[in-house]
Parts: C-alpha cells; sequence; structure tokens
C-alpha cells in the first residue's frame, strides 16, 4: 500500500461525490422537471421523435401497460440482435469476413446485450462484425440502460408520488422517459465522452486490421475499428462489453492513465447521482445522501480490502519463494501502467455497478481480494449498481429494512409515509429469492456435470469460484468474468443466457408491481413514531439488512470458493 | 363467579403448563403445523433424519453418520418443533382457563318473556331471539344482551369488568345497555334483548380468550411472508451446498445438510410468532378490553391522532369550585357564606363542590337554617339558584346563577353590578373557568371559580405521548375560550370547541383524508357514527349497544384514559415480533461459524481458523448449533408472551436501542450459547 495509491483511490472516490449532486439534478430535470435541461437544441429532436414513434407525451401508463412497453421494447431488440449475428456473413461492414456467429452464442450474447450484462463468451475482434459491433451490440447498450432508468423510475414514482384520490393511477410514459433518456442524457454524455477518450488514445475508426512490426521485428495484427463510441456507453450506462476482448486493458480501448481514470470514474458517476434524484423526487436530500452513503460504505469496505490483499506480500507461502519481487505486492493480471490502486479502485467499482468492463484480470487477484468483486455482485447489484437497476434494487432493499425497523418501533412499517403491506413483502421477496436460486442452481449444477466441468481451466477451489463468480455476474447482469473458465459452450451460454434473463425481467416485473401498489397508497405525515429514514441509524440498517442477506445466502458457496482457497494459500497448497 | 382480574393465572402456573404439555405433542400434526411455513419445514427435516436413524439402524452405509449423531440431530429437530407448539399452547392456555370461567356463567336461566307486552311466560334464556322482551326483578341474572327499555336499576356486573361497585342501568340515554350474565340488584327493568343464541356479548368474549376464531393479523400475514422467503432462500443455499461440495469430494450427509437449514431459517421467530399474537390479545382481556378482531389491535400501534372527549378523560368527570373572589367591600368570609347557603339545597356536583369549597377554605359548616327557608332550585329559564330565609327578623334572598342572570336580577330589585366583579368574571373566564355570581338581596358579593379539575398526570401521559409521534386533539361542548384553558392545562396538542358528534365525525374524515389514524373512545348512540369512521374505537361498556357494535373494541371497566394502554399494547405486539426477527437472523452468523468449519473439515482441514468458537468436534459443533436452536426457543417463551417493553421515546431511539439489545446481542449470544453447549456435551462425555 502506497500513499499515492490511497491517494488516487481517495480522488476516485472525491470525484464521484462531487458529481453525484450536478448529475441527480440533471436526471431529475430531465425526467421530473417541467423544463427539459437543453430545450434549444434538442427539444425538437424530443418532438420529432414522438411524432415518429406516434407517442402522445401526455398520455400516462399504468404499470401493467408500462412494464408491457418495456418487455415489447426488451423482446423485440433481442430478436432482431439474433438475426443480425446469425446473418453477419452476409450482411455489410464485415470487413474481416467473420462467418456466422453460432446459434448459442448468438442466444447468450443477444440476451447478454439485452439485459445490460455484455457477458462475452467470445473473443469480440475474432468474431463480431463491425455491423454487429454497432447495429447489434452497441444499440443494447443504449436501450438497455434506458430501460434499467424506466424502471427505476417507475418504483421511484410509485413511492413518492402523491396522488390524489380518483386520481388516474400512471406512473410515467415508458415511451416518452426512453425518448428523453436517449435524447438528453445517454447521447449527450456519450458523444462528450467519446470525443474525450479519442484525445486520450482510444481509437475511432472502420479500418481493417493493420499489420505491425514489433522492436524485436515479429509481425502483429492489430485490431481496429470504431472503438471510443463504444467505450463511452459501455462505461457510463453500466454495460461493460468490450470492443476487444481484453476490455479496457487493451492499449486502444482503455487508452492512458487519464482516460483510465474517466472510464472508472463513468462506471460510477450516474448510478451514484441517480441516489440524489430520488432524494429529490422523495422530497428529502438527506434520504438520498443516505443511500448514497449506504452504498458509499459497501464501495470503500470493498476497494480497502481489495488494496490491503493485492498489496501485500503473496498470501500463498508456495508462491514466496519464486523469483519475484514480493514487496510490490500482487502484479499478476495487471496492467503495469494503471498499477495496483487503480486496478482494484475498477475492479471494485465495476462489480458494484453491475458494469463489468476490466481493466485488470480479477481471476488473477489472491483469494481474499478476488472475494471482493465476487462478493460486491452477490451483494445483489446493489452498491451504486446498474444503472436504474442498481437504485430499484436498493429500493426493494429499502423496503425490506424498513419493514423490520417499522416492526420493532411498533408500527406498522411504512416508507416515505406509505405503508408496506404483504402485497409488498411478496413482491419484494421474489425479488430477492430468485437471484440466489439462479446463481446457485446453475452453479451446483455445473459442479458437478462434466460438460460444466470440461471448460474449467483451474482446480480445486478456484475453479470453483470461477463457476459461481460467471454465474453470479450473469444474475447481477455484470458481465465481468473471473476468466479460467471458458464459457463459450452449449451449456455455459445457453444457462448464462437464461440466468441473465432471470437476472433482469424476473426481478424488474416484481419491482413494477411494487411501483404499481404503491403508487395509490396514502400518505402518512411523519411523526416522531414514524422511524427516519434520513440519519445513520437508517444507513447501518440499510448496510445491515443488505450484508445479512447476501452474505447469509452465499457464505457457505463463498467458503468452498475463495475462502477456503485462502486458507490452503497459506498453508502452501496449490492446485 | 368468573373475575378476569381477580383470577388471572400466572404465566407458568401449573394448571396452564400441564395441558400445554400434552398439547405441543398433539399440534404436531402436520396438518396444523403446516400453517406454519418455517416450523413445517423443521417437521419435514426430523421426519427425515428420523428415517434416516431407522434405515442405517437396519443397513448403515459407509457414508453414514454415526447412530448417536443422527438420533441426537433428529431428536432436537422433533423438539424443535415442540417447543415452538409449547410456546403457542401456554399462550392459548391462559386463554382457555378463561374461557372455562366464562363459561360457568353461561348457565342456562330462565327468563321471564313478555308476549305481546303483557302476558309472561318463562323460557329457558337459551331460547331467547333477537327482538324479544324480557322481565328483570331484583335478583334475577339478566339472560341476555340488550337494552333496556323501561325502568332503572342498579346491576351488579362484576362478573364481566371484576368491578364490585354496581352501576345503574336505565331505559334511554347512553346507559341502556345490558349484559348477558349479569345480576340485577334492585328494582325491575324491562330489556329488549338484542343478540340471538350463540353471539352473544360472553360468546364472542370466549372465542377471543380462546383464540378459537384467531385470524392472522396483516402485518402477521406480512412478517410470515418475508419468513417463508427466508426458508425458502435457505432451501436453495443448503440444498445447492451438496453438489458444490462434491466439486471438492465433501460428501455431506443428508442430516447434516437438514441440522443447517434448520438452524438457518428463523425457527426463533417462526415457532414464536403465534404465541406473540395471542398474547397480545390477552393482554388486551387482562385490562378488560376486548377486541373485536386483531387487526383493531394492530391497528391502535398505528395510530397517530387521539380524539378525547374532555369530561371523564381529561378531566374528572364535573366541575368544581375551585376560588371565591369577592366584590371591593365584601369579606371573603362573607361570600363563601352566602355561597355555601345558596348551595345547600343545590344537589349537583357543582352545587356540593361550593359547599365543600366553602367549608374547606374558611371552615363554614352546613348548618341548619330556621324560619322556613325557601329554596329557589336552578331553572332553565332563570338561570338562577338559591334561597330564601328569615335572618334575625329580615328577609334575605340570596342568589347565586350566571353573570347574565344575576346582573338582570339586580338591576331588577335597584342594585348595582359592581365593574369590579365584571372584570373577575371576564377573567375567570379567560382561564377557562365557569363564573357563577352571588348576590344578598341588590348587593353583588363576588364571584365563585367553577372548574374543570384535569386528572392528575394526565399532562404527563400526553408529553409522553407527543415523544411517541401521538397527536391528542381534546373535544368538548365548551366555548373555544374555556376549551382553549383546559387544552393548555392539560397539554393537549389540539381541541375541538362547541363539538357536536357531527364534527366528531367530520374531524375523523378530515384527519383520515390527510393520512392520520385515528383512535377515539365514546359511549353514546350518537358516537356511534364517528366510532364507526375511526380506525381504532373503543366503545365504554356502560354505552349503548349502537356505540359498542360500532367500535372495534369495547372496554368494560369504561374506563376512557384506557385508550392509551391499548396504543401501548398495539405497539408492543409489532415491536415484540420485529426485535424476535432481528435476533433470529442475527443469531444466523454464529451458526455459520459453527456448521461450515464442521462440514469442510475432514477435507480441508485448513479451514480450522475459521472454527473461532474452537468447538471440540464437527459432530459436536452441529449438534451444538441445533441445541442451542431449539433451547433458545423455550428461552424466549416469556419475552414473547410478555412482550418487550414499550418505552415512549422517538422512534429512531427505540430502534437504536432495540437493534443493539437484539441485533447485537443476537449476533453475540448464540457464539456463547453454543460453545456453552458444546462444553456441556464434552463434559458428559456425548461426544
Amino acid at each position: 500500500m502506497t500513499t499515492i495509491g490511497w491517494l488516487q483511490i481517495l480522488i476516485f472516490s472525491g470525484a464521484i461525490l462531487a458529481l453525484t449532486k450536478p448529475i441527480g439534478v440533471w436526471m431529475f430535470r430531465i425526467f421530473e422537471g417541467d423544463r427539459q435541461p437543453l430545450p434549444r437544441f434538442f427539444g425538437p429532436i424530443e418532438r420529432f421523435l414522438y411524432r415518429l414513434c406516434g407517442v402522445d407525451p401526455k398520455e400516462g401508463q399504468d404499470w401493467k401497460q408500462y412494464t408491457l412497453a418495456l418487455l415489447l421494447f426488451s423482446v423485440i431488440p433481442l430478436l432482431v440482435t439474433y438475426a443480425i449475428e446469425r446473418l453477419q456473413a452476409v450482411l455489410p461492414l464485415n470487413p474481416q469476413n467473420l462467418g456466422a456467429v453460432g446459434p448459442d452464442l448468438a442466444f447468450g450474447t443477444a440476451v447478454s446485450f439485452t439485459t445490460n450484462t455484455n457477458w462475452q463468451a467470445y473473443t469480440g475482434e475474432a468474431t463480431m462484425s463491425y455491423l454487429t459491433q454497432m447495429a447489434g451490440l452497441a444499440w443494447h447498450n443504449f436501450i438497455s440502460v434506458t430501460s434499467g432508468i424506466a424502471v427505476m423510475l417507475a418504483i421511484a414514482r410509485g413511492l413518492t408520488y402523491r396522488l390524489q384520490p380518483g386520481a388516474a393511477k400512471t406512473i410515467g410514459n415508458f415511451w416518452v422517459d426512453t425518448i428523453r433518456g436517449l435524447v438528453y442524457f445517454l447521447l449527450p454524455i456519450s458523444i462528450v465522452l467519446a470525443l474525450v477518450l479519442v484525445s486520450q488514445g482510444v481509437i475511432q475508426n472502420f479500418s481493417s486490421y493493420i499489420e505491425a512490426t514489433t522492436l524485436e521485428g515479429a509481425k502483429q495484427t492489430l485490431a481496429m475499428g470504431p472503438v471510443a463510441s463504444q467505450i463511452a456507453i459501455k462505461q457510463i450506462g453500466t454495460n461493460g462489453g468490450g470492443f476487444f476482448n481484453a476490455n479496457s486493458a487493451h492499449p486502444f480501448e482503455g487508452g492512458n492513465p487519464l482516460a483510465n481514470f474517466i472510464e472508472m470514474v463513468a462506471i460510477l458517476a450516474i448510478a451514484a447521482g441517480q441516489t440524489y434524484m430520488f432524494g429529490r423526487m422523495a422530497r428529502s436530500q438527506k434520504h438520498g445522501w443516505a443511500l448514497f452513503s449506504a452504498m458509499a460504505f459497501f464501495f470503500l469496505i470493498g476497494v480497502t480490502t481489495a488494496y490491503y490483499f493485492e498489496t501485500r506480500p503473496n498470501s500463498n507461502t508456495a508462491m514466496q519463494g519464486l523469483a519475484v519481487d514480493q514487496t510490490a505486492g500482487n502484479l499478476e493480471g495487471k496492467e503495469i501502467r494503471y498499477g495496483i490502486a487503480n486496478s482494484v479502485t475498477w475492479a471494485t467499482a465495476t462489480t458494484d455497478a453491475s458494469n463489468g468492463s476490466v481493466n485488470s484480470m480479477h481471476d488473477s487477484f489472491t483469494p481474499l481480494a478476488g472475494l471482493v468483486p465476487l462478493a460486491n455482485i452477490q451483494f445483489g447489484e446493489v452498491i451504486f449498481g446498474g444503472v436504474g437497476a442498481g437504485m430499484y434494487g436498493m429500493l426493494v432493499m429499502v423496503l425490506l429494512s424498513v419493514f423490520i425497523a417499522g416492526l420493532m418501533v411498533g408500527r406498522t412499517p411504512e416508507y416515505l409515509g406509505k405503508k408496506i403491506e404483504s402485497r409488498e413483502v411478496k413482491l419484494a421477496m421474489l425479488y430477492v429469492l430468485i437471484f440466489p436460486l439462479i446463481i446457485l442452481y446453475f452453479s451446483g449444477w455445473s459442479a458437478v456435470v462434466p460438460y460444466g466441468l470440461s471448460s474449467l481451466n483451474n482446480a480445486g477451489p478456484h475453479g470453483l469460484s470461477e463457476i459461481l463468480y460467471a454465474f453470479s455476474s450473469a444474475a447481477g447482469n455484470n458481465g465481468s468474468a473471473f476468466a479460467g473458465l471458458n464459457a463459450n459452450t452449449p451449456w455455459y451460454n445457453i444457462t448464462q443466457g437464461l440466468t441473465m434473463l432471470f437476472g433482469r425481467f424476473w426481478m424488474m416485473i416484481p419491482v413494477m408491481a411494487i411501483a404499481g401498489s404503491m403508487l395509490g397508497k396514502k400518505v402518512a405525515p411523519p411523526s416522531l413514531g414514524t422511524f427516519p429514514t434520513d440519519g445513520t441509524l437508517f444507513v447501518l440498517l440499510l448496510v445491515g439488512v443488505v450484508a445479512i442477506v447476501g452474505a447469509l445466502t452465499f457464505f457457505p458457496a463463498l467458503s468452498l470458493g475463495p475462502i477456503v482457497e485462502h486458507f490452503l494459500a497459506q498453508a502452501g497448497k496449490v492446485y | 363467579m368468573a373475575d378476569l382480574k381477580k383470577q388471572e393465572l400466572s404465566l407458568f402456573a401449573p394448571e396452564i403448563l400441564r395441558p400445554a404439555v400434552w398439547q405441543s405433542f398433539r399440534k404436531l400434526t402436520p396438518r396444523l403445523v403446516i400453517k406454519n411455513p418455517v416450523m413445517f419445514v423443521v417437521e419435514i427435516g426430523a421426519v427425515l433424519t428420523t428415517l434416516i436413524w431407522l434405515r442405517d439402524l437396519v443397513a448403515p452405509t459407509a457414508q453414514s453418520q454415526p447412530l448417536w449423531f443422527t438420533a441426537n440431530v433428529s431428536v432436537w429437530l422433533w423438539f424443535t418443533v415442540v417447543f415452538a407448539n409449547f410456546a403457542e399452547a401456554v399462550a392459548e392456555g391462559r386463554g382457555k382457563a378463561q374461557a372455562a370461567n366464562l363459561r360457568k356463567m353461561r348457565k342456562d336461566t330462565i327468563a321471564r318473556r313478555l308476549v305481546n307486552g303483557k302476558r309472561e311466560e318463562h323460557v329457558p334464556a337459551s331460547e331467547l331471539r333477537k327482538g324479544d322482551v324480557v322481565v328483570i326483578e331484583a335478583g334475577e341474572f339478566i339472560p341476555g344482551d340488550g337494552e333496556v327499555i323501561e325502568g332503572i336499576a342498579s346491576v351488579d356486573e362484576s362478573a364481566i369488568t371484576g368491578e364490585s361497585a354496581p352501576v345503574v342501568r336505565e331505559a334511554g340515554g347512553d346507559r341502556s345497555a345490558v349484559t348477558g350474565g349479569t345480576r340485577v340488584l334492585s328494582d325491575r327493568i324491562v330489556v329488549r334483548i338484542t343478540t340471538n343464541p350463540g353471539e352473544s356479548f360472553l360468546d364472542r368474549m370466549i372465542s377471543l380468550v380462546e383464540g378459537a376464531k384467531r385470524q392472522k393479523t396483516p402485518n402477521e400475514i406480512a412478517l410470515n411472508i418475508l419468513l417463508a422467503g427466508l426458508t425458502l432462500v435457505f432451501l436453495f443455499a443448503c440444498v445447492t451446498l451438496v453438489p458444490l461440495a462434491l466439486y471438492s469430494n465433501i460428501s455431506i450427509s443428508v442430516t447434516v445438510i437438514v441440522a443447517l437449514l434448520v438452524c438457518l431459517i428463523p425457527t426463533t421467530i417462526g415457532g414464536l410468532l403465534s404465541a406473540i399474537g395471542i398474547a397480545g390479545m390477552d393482554r388486551l382481556v387482562r385490562k378488560n378490553i376486548l377486541a373485536m378482531s386483531g387487526r383493531a389491535v394492530e391497528a391502535a400501534g398505528d395510530v397517530d391522532t387521539l380524539l378525547l372527549d374532555k369530561t371523564g378523560t381529561i378531566t374528572l368527570g364535573n366541575r368544581m369550585a375551585t376560588q371565591f373572589i369577592s366584590a371591593p367591600g365584601v369579606t371573603m368570609t362573607r361570600l363563601a357564606d352566602a355561597a355555601q347557603l345558596a348551595s345547600l339545597a343545590d344537589e349537583t356536583p357543582e352545587g356540593r363542590s361550593i359547599v365543600v369549597l366553602a367549608k374547606e377554605s374558611f371552615g363554614l359548616r352546613g348548618r341548619p337554617i330556621a324560619d322556613h327557608p325557601q329554596f329557589i332550585p336552578f331553572s332553565a329559564k332563570t338561570q338562577m339558584s338559591g334561597i330564601d330565609f328569615t335572618d334575625n327578623g329580615t328577609l334575605r334572598r340570596i342568589r347565586k346563577g350566571s353573570v347574565l342572570a344575576i346582573r338582570q336580577h339586580v338591576a331588577g330589585i335597584g342594585g348595582s353590578f359592581p365593574t369590579e366583579v365584571g372584570s373577575a368574571v371576564e377573567a375567570v373566564s379567560r382561564q377557562g373557568g365557569t363564573p357563577l355570581v352571588v348576590c344578598d338581596d341588590a348587593q353583588v358579593l363576588g364571584v365563585i371559580q367553577l372548574k374543570d379539575v384535569v386528572k392528575g398526570g394526565i399532562k404527563e401521559r400526553f408529553a409522553q405521548l407527543r415523544q411517541m409521534g401521538i397527536k391528542t386533539v381534546m373535544i368538548t361542548g365548551d366555548n373555544p375560550i374555556t376549551a382553549a384553558a383546559i387544552a393548555a392545562e392539560a397539554g393537549v396538542d389540539d381541541f375541538m370547541a362547541e363539538a357536536k358528534p357531527e364534527d366528531k365525525l367530520a374531524r375523523i374524515r378530515a384527519e383520515q383524508a390527510g393520512g392520520h389514524l385515528i383512535a377515539m373512545t365514546g359511549d353514546g348512540t350518537n358516537d356511534a357514527p364517528a366510532l364507526a369512521q375511526a380506525d381504532v374505537a373503543v366503545a365504554m361498556n356502560s354505552g349503548t349497544q349502537a356505540a359498542k357494535e360500532a367500535g372495534n373494541m369495547v372496554d368494560l371497566d369504561s374506563n376512557p384514559t384506557k385508550l392509551l394502554e391499548v396504543v401501548e399494547i398495539g405497539k408492543q405486539l409489532l415491536m415484540t415480533r420485529g426485535v424476535l426477527t432481528t435476533f433470529s437472523i442475527a443469531n444466523d452468523v454464529a451458526k455459520y461459524f459453527a456448521i461450515i468449519p464442521a462440514m469442510f473439515m475432514t477435507v480441508f482441514p485448513e479451514i480450522a481458523p475459521l472454527n473461532v468458537m474452537h468447538l471440540a468436534s464437527p459432530q459436536s459443533a452441529i449438534l451444538s448449533a441445533v441445541i442451542f436452536n431449539a433451547i433458545i426457543i423455550v428461552l424466549l417463551i416469556p419475552l414473547s408472551l410478555r412482550g418487550v417493553k414499550y418505552r415512549p421515546v422517538g422512534a429512531g431511539a427505540l430502534l437504536a436501542r432495540s437493534l443493539l439489545i437484539y441485533g447485537l446481542g443476537g449476533i453475540i449470544a448464540p457464539f456463547v450459547g453454543i460453545k456453552f453447549i458444546d462444553m456441556t456435551l464434552v463434559a458428559m462425555g456425548l461426544v
């Protein structure tokens, strides 16, 4: 651990903190404000798109109509992407003449991008044509984000709106939220960010791959492509699907250290800003900051733990005899130009936020440092979380926390003045249940069958961690991989595809139903008897509930993976 | 006679425990256990481990756990269910004992039914239908619930209320309801029966205390869903652990995985949940309040606005004379003397209080007055009362009455009304008192201040309520000035002056529209609409049938101040569930540290540092966790039946305290407990 390292982590945290309010205010103005933030430029575009799509922006939808629109807007693009992948050989923009993508991989990939997971079981530069990358995949990088935002808006409105008796129970208009999200939010940021990244060494072209001669005189093929435009949205949209297989560790994708820092900030900034926006919707900025604090708490614990274990001499006593400078910490699988601090910060941020992009190989972390990204995902992707998804996931956790707290203070639990009753508890539990179910079910299955084990490159507990990581990443719609596991097999493509679908939509639908049932509830004014949701106590309670729900569920499985691996390493055992 | 107050059974009286033990085994029937998903899972686990033990007994396999281990786990799993059943049986026990006493009261008396309003016929009370009219005379039992339609009588209701002083029941007005099973002590009344057999108050009371028709309350249902959900989560985690462990060549036996599962699922709260609910209702019954539904009890905890009638709730029933203010040139003694004389024949509580005040302040005694005094009774028309008598040969006409009346009276006989007295009158009114002016012939002597006397300790009570986040609103027919003064003295948050019953209803609606939950008490028929509208409505048992039917609780003691206790009991009920849920979940941390290392130790001995409690052996560790899990249910029975203590502090402080005791305590306690059991097992040579 070095002062410079800590300083980098500190500066990163400060940058997120500083951006939270402006992004929150901006989002509030886009989705809930009376006046759009960039009306002169973008107003005509917004109105044109409404006309083009036949959307009446004043028409509200109830939660069922809203959900239906959301599902249609996911399923149809899913099918289109699948078709593009299968037909890419005969479609234009394929200078490398790449063949059709296999059916199981095409399914897994289409699902992966639709669900904002961006799990990549393939090597991008060797599998996907430019058309597939842009029209098939990059497109999802935008609309999967707006879908996440839409669900968050729905539940935020359900929780915070105070309907007059007899008012229509509408929760917004999915098409309006989507178009505004694209026009005022994602497109402007992406364009600006892409230009900034280009200035810092990230490439953007349509040329075919370049043959280069290295200093040693060897021949090398340098993959090219429209990278910067995809990286911008990959980072801000918590997508994480890299253009290249090495993701942001690749010099053309990750750029220089400044570009790395900007990309890293982009991972968390929007999710953090959502807490501020929610605070404003809830008419309690302090409550927004309380949510932010709970998330920040987990982030700081995670990054500190990972940094601590990565900078110590390798815990595996068998490794300590090797001719490696142990005092530098564990540099395996890391880019020297980023260093340990930036690598663990990225690893923590990318798994906190269901982003999934990487600038180092999580697989090569020491066992307990590697536990951090895995546990981050298993906490349910609510530590900032995916754009939209993290916030609505956290709100479900808040409902459960407030339910228990409410009982403890002797009142029917209520959140923002609205009572939490059996219907909401039922839906929240449905949301909580599906996540461990799919992860543990498919991991358990894969751990004992030949077709699950055959693609594993590591034996021992580390192999199990890789399987657990893969399904956790899929269920949490994260998309990062622990590597070491070849996931491009029919078994993994299909099970991962299903896991991603369940992890996305089976969790979105209960959230939408909660939004619907909370919307029309009467609001009780707060009193001294109401449990305050804006203080330290609330933050601690929320942290406790998230930790307990996550830890209690996954502790047995984790103890067979990274935890036992740690103890084995200390005893000098290798596999 | 069944007297709920006096025959209160202690929690663990043998007459409750003995049948409870038997009940807890009888309740093992799957048909009953399935209502509790958490316990049902435990029972399935118990059956499964028993079957495995039997199989191993007959045909042991290489992977079999030792027989003693499987047997022990199995027995303790059965105990877990039995203990949960026991908690419920004890909670029900006291109610059953009370119900048995009440049943004795339902003896079949012979009713004297009036036919066509004239002829009497003798029929068994059980044959009375709604609408029948019966006659009851002194010494007879009232055959059923009804309403007095003729006559007035004193009735001994101690059977229901435990209060030995007889109460008056009369036709018309707000004291017309009578309850079956109570006894008429004097006079004769004619009663119209208002319930059919089996629906009487007594019947309802029996089924309530027995918990026969207990339905789960909304919060209980929600909590049950949460617990069932958690049980499912742990079921996934445990079942999938088998293949995940198999990956590392660890084969986990079914017995061990069942043990882990039972330890993780929230058995503590799951086992005590229904006992908590029953005990909550029971606490109300012991306070002599009958709740018509558990829902109402829960709602009481949520109430944030109390509408309280001034008279009887905030103030003692009547106004009392508290001060004399004499006119210039008149001595206090003379004023007091005249006031006392004017009130001698005044039998109203106000009149009596004047006599008493004069006696206490100036040592004046009521005395016989010579020469045929003539008392002038109060009339609504004159607004005065007083006395005419001859004192040493001169006729004195002493009057007391309202300011206006005395002013006119004095003016009429040529006297004048001093301005000082006028300002004294104003001062009294301003302070919320009622001024009475006294005059002796044409001379105005001064003012008597009548005031409502606020009940002792009520101000502190309201301050506590404010801490709990509950607003109090005083309802009174007084004018706004009087009302404001009393409101300030009693420390209520708000008041409604010159309130009519319709205003009460309107106020409740308005508060509810603002999201508030309202509790109120009432006894009159004109309170019925407001009682029906309020979220928690406690009707006085002395009130009319209409009021009792509109409310969702009946207070047998007819003590309106008890509303505050109802609120506390409601809160206690939810809090007890909340803290035990927290405790139950927090326990899991220690259980993991006991069981996880034990499961993997054989293949990965390196995992030993996770065995932070240094438990003797894997089997001892698992068994200790299972035993702790079962015993903790028994240890927490007293808490769940008594309920956690409610403290009138803000929600934040309350939660911080609960989290500290039951959250943090819930993490630490099992570490100590499991280690202790492990050491005991080792000492006993069992492991």
